[in-house]
């Protein structure tokens, strides 16, 4: 067994991290617009409405933090969030790169672009063990059309590729909508 | 919970089910009516809208509409991994998806074979729980934290055929 020479040490999250990437702040009625909408949009002609009632403010209010939540990217998208694996999409790949540190950003933006890729990240390595530092996730109905995707990543990756693997999800042991909790109801007993 | 199991299969889904789900994974319209603005477009009802979205959720295609927030926005969160011997598979992804600071938790083909990520208001709350699924396994984590987000993010282009 390994021992804490595998654990990593640096910030756990990009928001304590110095990169420019880091998220802006939110104040407490992006906060509560935040927790009360996380789970969905309530499913009424007047949804905004509806979350402003809960949040204690107007519906114009919540729209407008919204808004700004969008331009500042705390907001990805807005829309129906489909889930993948009801709708046939069962081979879902995780796939990981070893690319060099210096060109992670430059070949990280590409992959990223590329429509079959529901998320691309810069992740910390953990040698020896764990020599990749770039993840990419890719859905498809089958095993066979996930590797050619995959290979596909390669060829855009070129010479950058120093070794990947796929990992398949054979099983979904859990999965909730993500859940932010308020820091004061926090806390686990 | 795992994924729900639906009733109804994809290949089942009509044109309009098939266009709420393609069209509308980003720019849901900020405006006091916003389904009234999608069923303009679809050319159908407002009330029809909303009531297909909600067979949708209920069947378990649409996970939920809403905002995708972009990770670490509130709170802190990280990807982490565990190789557990297949023959402890059963009890430790137990433990690891006991934590309600756990959402997603997969287990992968792979010599780490349990995926999961964390979600906690802070970091130092985070490091506890995954601290706290290492003593209580006997098992080492992988802290796979995202240190940068490369994708731009706007939905996943579905397939029909």
């Amino acid at each position: 067994m390994w021992d804490s020479a595998l654990r990593y040490d640096g910030p756990m999250t990009d928001a304590a991290s110095d990169t420019s990437d880091a998220p802006p702040r939110l104040d407490a009625l992006d906060r509560a617009i935040v927790l009360a909408t996380q789970g969905g949009l309530p499913l009424d002609p007047r949804p905004w409405e509806r979350v402003a009632e809960q949040v204690g403010v107007d519906a114009a209010e919540v729209m407008e933090r919204v808004r700004r939540m969008l331009e500042n990217g705390c907001i990805r998208r807005i829309g129906a969030v489909p889930n993948h694996y009801a709708l046939g999409y069962r081979a879902n790949g995780m796939t990981v790169w070893d690319v060099p540190d210096e060109r992670v950003r430059e070949l990280g933006g590409k992959v990223g672009r590329l429509p079959f890729v529901s998320h691309c990240y810069h992740r910390p390595r953990h040698l020896p063990e764990w020599p990749y530092n770039l993840f990419a996730m890719v859905h498809a109905r089958t095993r066979d059309e996930a590797l050619r995707l995959v290979e596909e990543i390669a060829r855009l990756l070129g010479d950058a590729d120093r070794g990947h693997q796929v990992l398949f999800s054979t099983r979904i042991l859990k999965k909730s909508g993500l859940r932010f909790r308020d820091r004061d109801r926090d806390g686990r007993a | 919970m795992s994924h729900r199991e639906t009733s109804m299969s994809p290949a089942e889904l009509g044109w309009i089910e098939r266009h709420l789900l393609n069209d509308f994974q980003h720019g849901l319209p900020l405006e006091p009516r916003p389904f009234q603005i999608m069923a303009e477009r679809l050319g159908v009802s407002e009330q029809e809208v909303i009531d297909l979205l909600r067979r949708l959720q209920n069947e378990g295609f649409v996970s939920r509409v809403g905002a995708v927030f972009r990770p670490a926005t509130v709170g802190a969160s990280t990807l982490a991994a565990m190789a557990v011997p297949e023959e402890r598979l059963e009890e430790v992804a137990g433990v690891v998806s006991g934590y309600p600071e756990v959402n997603h938790n997969y287990q992968r083909e792979h010599r780490f074979n349990l995926w999961f990520v964390a979600t906690a208001a802070d970091e130092e709350h985070l490091r506890r729980v995954l601290g706290e699924i290492e003593r209580r396994t006997g098992l080492p984590v992988l802290y796979l934290p995202m240190l940068e987000d490369f994708h731009i993010d706007l939905g996943f282009e579905l397939q029909w055929t």
